[in-house]
Order: C-alpha cells, then structure tokens, then sequence
C-alpha cells in the first residue's frame, strides 16, 4: 500500500544514520527528502510542508533529551504525527435511525457502486442488518444494473426504478418502501459527478436535505493526486460529510489522499477498499497505517483478519481431528479454504512486518493454492483419509489427474506428515496457532 | 482560432472552460511569484514549484523544469511575467510527444485496444470515439470484453445504440480473448473500419491481470496479425503520480503508444501526463471533457499547454 514512501523514507532516514546527535545541517537534508517523498506520494503540497515543518521542530526539541540514533527518534516522531495527520482515532459508521440512512456521494469512476455493495455485505454479515441498496444513478449508462447485479451477488434488495429520472424522488420512496419492508439500513448509491458541476452539486445537496441522513460518506480514489484537497473540500462545503472512504487500496499508490484528506476536511476516514471482490473492505485504522507507511507492517490487521474469517465451529472440529490423529486431506482443503476466505494473499503478505519490499514484485495470487487443491482432489477418498497408503502408482495417477508431478505429490505429502506431527506437537494451543503455521508454508509449492 | 484550426469555437470554449481553474492556479501563481522582481529569488522559485506541483507535475518533471529556468536565469540575470511564461511553456512543449489526428490507413480493420485502472473512463471514452469516429463516415465495431465488473457489458451495449454502432460482446464472465476473437473476425468479414475494444479495468500491480492484456493481445493476432495497431491507455486527471507507475505496467504489458486524458472538465489538472510523455514518448490523443457523446477532443500539445498560460 505505502511500499514505495516507505522505501523512501528509509532512505530518507539513511542520511542520519551514524550520527550522534540532530543538528540543524543533517536535519535540512533529511527534511527535504521526506518532504520530497510525500510530495511524490501525492500527499497535498501544504499538507507536506507543514507536516515536515513540525516534524523538524519537534526533533530539534528533543535531540537534548534523548541520546537514542537520530534515525529512530525521527521515525518515531514521524509516526506519531503521520497518525495524528490521519486522525488519531478510529471511526465508526453511525447506525442510530430506524432505518439508518446512509447516503454515497463522490467523483466519477472513484468507485461508489463497489463500495455500496461492499457496505451492504459487510452490514448485512457482520452487524446482523437488512440493507436495501438504492439505484440513484439515472445519468451512467448501464449504472442500475450495475448495482442491481452487486445487490444480487452479496444477497441483499435493491430498489430501482428504471421510469423515474429524478434521483431525489427515487431516494424518498426508496426510504418509504424500506420502512414497509423492513430494512433497518438504506445505502443510497448516487451518480458520480465534478466538485465544479453546480447542478449536480445541487441535486446531491437535494437528495440530502430530502432524506436526512444518518452517514454520508464521500468515496474517494486513492490514486488521486493534488486535486484530492479541492474535490474534498467542494463536497465537505456542500454536504458537510460524515466520513471518507479511501478505494483501490490495493493498488501501488503511494496513497497521499489518505494522509491530506483528513487534515484538509477534518473528517474521519472509516473505510478503506482493498480488492475487486465483495468481501475487500476494511475498517481504517490511522495508528497501523501511520506503522505501514514507515515499514513497520500491519500485524495486528492480519491478525484481526484471521479471526474474523476463522470458523470457530470449523476450528473445533479439526482440533478434535487432530487429537485423534484422523487429521487427513479433506480436512487440509477446508484449512486453505479458511486462509482464502482471508483474502488476497498478497495483501496477507504485505501485512508483515518486512515483507512489504520483499514482495513487491512478486505475484502472489488467490491461486497459490491451486496446484495443492487439485493434488488432493485427485486422490480417492480413501487415500484423504488415510494418506498412508498412497504407493508410487497411487502417486502416479494422482500426479497425472491433477496435471502435477510425483514430486510434486511427494512435496505435497511430506509438507502434510510434518504439519501433522507439528500439530500434534501443539495440539493444546488449539487451531489458531495452525493456521498461523501454514501461512508460512502453505502457499510455497503453489508459488 | 489561429493554429487551433481543426477545432469548433465551441470544443475550444469547452476545453478552455474546463482549463480554466487549472490557468487560473498556475498562471496567476506564476505572474505572482515574478510580479515586480527583477530576478527569480529563492521564494519566487518555490511559488514556480508549488505551482507546478499543484498540477500534478510531478517532483521528478518538476525539477527539471526548474533547473532549466535556474539555468535561464543564471545565464540571462534577468526575466520577466511575459519571457517567463513563454519559457515555461517552450520547456513544457518539448516533453510532450506530438499527437496525430488521424488513423493510419490498415489493411482491413484499425484495431483499437483501450486500457486502464478501474473507474478512469475507459467505456465512456469508447463511446465518444465510436461516435466520433461514424462521423467521420467510418464503419465501426466494438468489443465488449470487459467480461468482469457488474454490468460493464451492459453499458458498452447502451453506448453502442446510442451512437449507432454494432457491438460483438459474449455473456458475463466469458473469455475475453475469446470476445476480441469474435469481435475481430465479425469486424473483418463485414468489411469495418475501426475496432474498438473495451477491457476490464485492472490495477497495474496485479501481474496475472496484466499477463491476460497480454493474452488478449496475442489472440487478436491470429485474427488480424498487426492488431491491436493502438493500445490507448486511458488516465483520470485527478490521478497523481500513480498514473506514471500505470503507464510503466501497462506499457511493459501491451506496449501502450496512445494515452487519453479523461475528466479534464473538473478542477484535476492532469499535469502527470506531462512527466508520462517525456518519459514514455507516448503522446496523448484524445481528451475528454464532459459525460455527452461529442465530449472528446483530439489533444493538441500546444493548445494543453497554451491553455495552461495564457
């Protein structure tokens, strides 16, 4: 996500590595780089400035005080500020009304639709809610379906009507039709549209004095560069929003929206987009992204991530498996369906601590697992069971059902006896513990 | 209208209206920070900076404008608001990479291949240019292989009726390649001009994504073996400096050599092209600047960067 502004602080922070102490010569220089490194991020140039500004006096202050390498000072300095930028608490989504009223306002192609989609999978799976998507989209061509066939794939109603061109209207009678319905929560997805275009400005303004609102959440791409103060700042005026959502995470932006958005508009960002899929949504944390920008990896979201999609239920099963030694295949693919259910592994990756460099070039993608997968789905489901009485022919015709090698079958079968005895070996410490062990290794022979 | 020959007063109000925050912030910046000076002090090369910045310029591009004008200036000991202007605007020109206006003249169809990150305008674009291109008298078909995203399908269809052009396109989820395959024979054996096809917006840094442009690429080959003749990138002027890292994977995966520049009727001032051209020596062909079909300009380098300052 910050790889490449970590990377430049680094070197930022290279310049004053071996010398004792902050002095006003070795600080200008390393200012200018970090200055020069936000700045390449796209963080908002007085944004930069003023940042890089308070940084120095704040180290400038200390040096005195503490005798520590003025590397690790700055970079401590720099991480509570970045967070303190970013807003130094975590917000939530408000969900008083009844039903909440949740209006989506932003630029064309920033990814409002997705967002609305992903807001109604993760109310609906995480906070018991019955949402209702709204279609307020009558300009973009085809922008209905669009949000028809998201409500379709995450399993919620959506309310379209396709004769009406008046969004604001569209917008009342949507709430209406949820309160006869019985949807506690009304996500209304609008028509992308520019800071500077009045009347659509206007009609937003509309649509919100129509509805009232409980959350309005200006969705913003990350990759958005020096505009990003502007766009924010026209919409704040108009609506007076609740809080920002930062989309296309995923991507390799520097992502200096995130750190210039929040002080610009004073306004929280609550969620961030990290993938394509329906499930690609997170809680902004500032305090762990404030750590990810200067490479200290995101542990405690990959941690968090793992125990959300783990099944507890599942869980128990296995352990049990394994203390009666029946831990066969079978039960092995539902563990890597449990790690896919986390999402991209590459994001996984990029979360510890280190590994952000490392992995930037290389592609890990969902199907990692793929050549494990079809391995054990060759076998019978004696030899899943059982796995002992896989001979060399048994491993033969896996190998070619599979489209494999026998030493790829082999692998296989050596990396499962040792998981096994490892298991055993922790089997107190419960099915966490595992997965956390086959993060390490179950993706290698895929990659 | 002078050397903006080819343009309708009209498209040219249209891109000045839309350009117009973008000279206000850099020009009056700019006359500000030379106003009443006799040479360009520490300050006033800082407000030159902060300007070109704001534009999206770019650090890297950035720096060496100014170190051009540094240069100037130490050469010269002296420049004013109107030397100042034309010099920036000479500097900026020459990293720009001209465009050209018309379409080569191919053996059977001229096949268009347009890509990009998601939301940057790539279906809106394809319908301007299908439109702008039956103007011009010529026969044209497009490819819906944006297989993925929820109803993009859909969209491309609407476009289609809605400038009267014929559309190949195959169920959600299908192959693409297999979609440019058919839309590449069906626009061969019905004798069309121009092919325009539509791919999935995909984030540059997902390497099997890109390796699919890539397959794509290959297949149409088999149909027409110089296709795709234009790969056309499509950028979002709000995009910062992640639109060079755009251009530099999706170069490195279907050998981009057209860009187009989309939402310059906002406040964004897509200065990242600028850097991008100089970079890539791909020039920007197309513009746009407004949701309605007749919303797309052919990019003239010296009209962007006339209308930058003056």
């Amino acid at each position: 996500m910050f790889e490449n502004l970590s990377e430049k602080l680094e070197k930022a922070f290279k310049v004053l590595k071996g010398q004792g102490s902050i002095s006003e010569i070795n600080v200008a220089q390393t200012m200018k780089e970090i200055r020069k490194a936000l700045l390449a991020a796209d963080v908002d140039f007085k944004t930069a400035k003023s940042f890089t500004a308070k940084v120095k006096e704040k180290a400038m202050g200390q040096k005195v005080l503490t005798a520590v390498n003025p590397g690790q000072l700055l970079t401590k300095i720099m991480q509570d500020e970045l967070a303190e930028l970013m807003g130094s608490e975590q917000s939530e989504i408000n969900l008083k009304g009844s039903p909440t009223v949740i209006l989506i306002a932003g630029l064309q192609g920033s990814g409002k639709t997705t967002f609305a989609g992903k807001l109604a999978l993760l109310l609906k799976s995480k906070k018991n809610k019955r949402p209702l998507l709204v279609a307020c989209d009558v300009y973009r061509p085809a922008a209905i379906d669009q949000i028809g066939v998201l409500a379709e794939q995450v399993g919620v109603e959506v309310f379209q009507d396709r004769e009406n061109k008046n969004p604001v209207e569209i917008a009342k009678n949507a709430i209406k039709h949820a309160k006869a319905n019985g949807h506690n929560v009304v996500i209304i997805d609008t028509a992308g549209r520019l800071a500077v275009d009045e009347k659509m400005m206007t009609e937003i303004a509309a649509i919100k004095s129509a509805v009232n609102p409980h959350e309005i959440l200006f969705v913003v791409d990350s990759m958005t560069g020096q505009d990003a103060v502007n766009t924010a700042k026209a919409f704040n005026d108009k609506l007076n929003f609740d809080g920002v959502v930062l989309t296309k995470l995923d991507g390799d932006t520097r992502g200096g929206a995130a750190l210039t958005i929040r002080s610009v508009v004073d306004k929280p960002i609550k969620f961030i987009g990290t993938s394509e899929k329906m499930d690609g949504l997170d809680i902004f944390h500032p305090d762990r992204m404030a750590s990810r920008i200067l490479g200290m990896g995101d542990v405690i979201s990959l941690v968090e991530r793992a125990q959300q999609q783990f099944d507890e239920e599942e869980a128990r099963k296995v352990q049990k498996k394994i203390a009666k030694n029946q831990f066969g295949f079978d039960d092995f693919l539902k563990q890597i369906n449990q790690i896919k259910k986390m999402g991209n592994m590459k994001d996984l990756v990029g979360m510890i601590p280190g590994m952000g460099k490392t992995m930037k070039d290389v592609d890990i993608d969902d199907d990692a697992f793929k050549g494990i997968e079809a391995i054990i789905h060759s076998m019978t489901k004696e030899e899943r069971q059982n796995p002992k009485v896989l001979n060399g022919s048994r491993k033969k015709r896996i190998a070619t059902g599979s489209g494999t090698s026998v030493v790829e079958v082999n692998q296989l079968i050596k990396q499962f006896s040792q998981m096994g005895k490892m298991m055993k070996m922790m089997q107190g410490g419960g099915a966490k513990q595992m997965m956390q062990m086959m993060k390490g290794r179950g993706g290698m022979p895929g990659m | 209208m002078g050397i903006f020959g080819f343009f309708s007063k009209d498209k040219k109000e249209k891109l000045d209206k839309g350009l117009e925050k973008t000279k206000e912030n850099v020009f009056g910046k700019l006359s500000r920070a030379v106003a009443g000076k006799s040479t360009i002090d520490e300050l006033a090369l800082d407000d030159i900076e902060e300007a070109l910045i704001t534009s999206d310029i770019g650090v890297e591009t950035t720096l060496k404008i100014i170190e051009k004008l540094e240069e100037r200036v130490a050469k010269d000991k002296y420049i004013n608001t109107s030397e100042l202007n034309s010099f920036l605007k000479t500097e900026i020109s020459l990293l720009m990479k001209d465009s050209y206006d018309e379409i080569p003249k191919v053996d059977g169809p001229y096949v268009i291949m347009v890509v990009g990150v998601n939301g940057v305008g790539k279906t809106t674009t394809i319908g301007k240019l299908a439109h702008q291109f039956k103007q011009q008298g010529k026969k044209v078909v497009l490819g819906a292989a944006d297989t993925f995203r929820a109803a993009a399908v859909d969209q491309l269809v609407i476009w289609a009726d809605r400038v009267e052009v014929e559309i190949v396109k195959q169920d959600m989820g299908s192959d693409p390649a297999s979609v440019c395959f058919d839309t590449l024979q069906s626009a061969k054996a019905s004798g069309a001009d121009v092919v325009i096809i539509d791919t999935a917006g995909r984030l540059h840094n997902k390497i099997n994504l890109m390796n699919e442009l890539t397959k794509i690429k290959n297949v149409m080959k088999k149909v027409i073996p110089e296709a795709p003749h234009d790969v056309m990138l499509v950028l979002d002027a709000s995009t910062g400096q992640n639109a060079i890292e755009q251009a530099a994977q999706f170069t490195k995966a279907t050998k981009v050599n057209s860009l187009a520049l989309t939402k310059l009727d906002g406040t964004a001032k897509g200065g990242v092209v600028i850097g991008i051209s100089d970079q890539f020596q791909i020039p920007v062909r197309y513009i746009g600047v407004g949701e309605g079909m007749e919303d797309l300009q052919v990019f003239n380098k010296n009209e962007f960067v006339d209308s930058l300052f003056n």
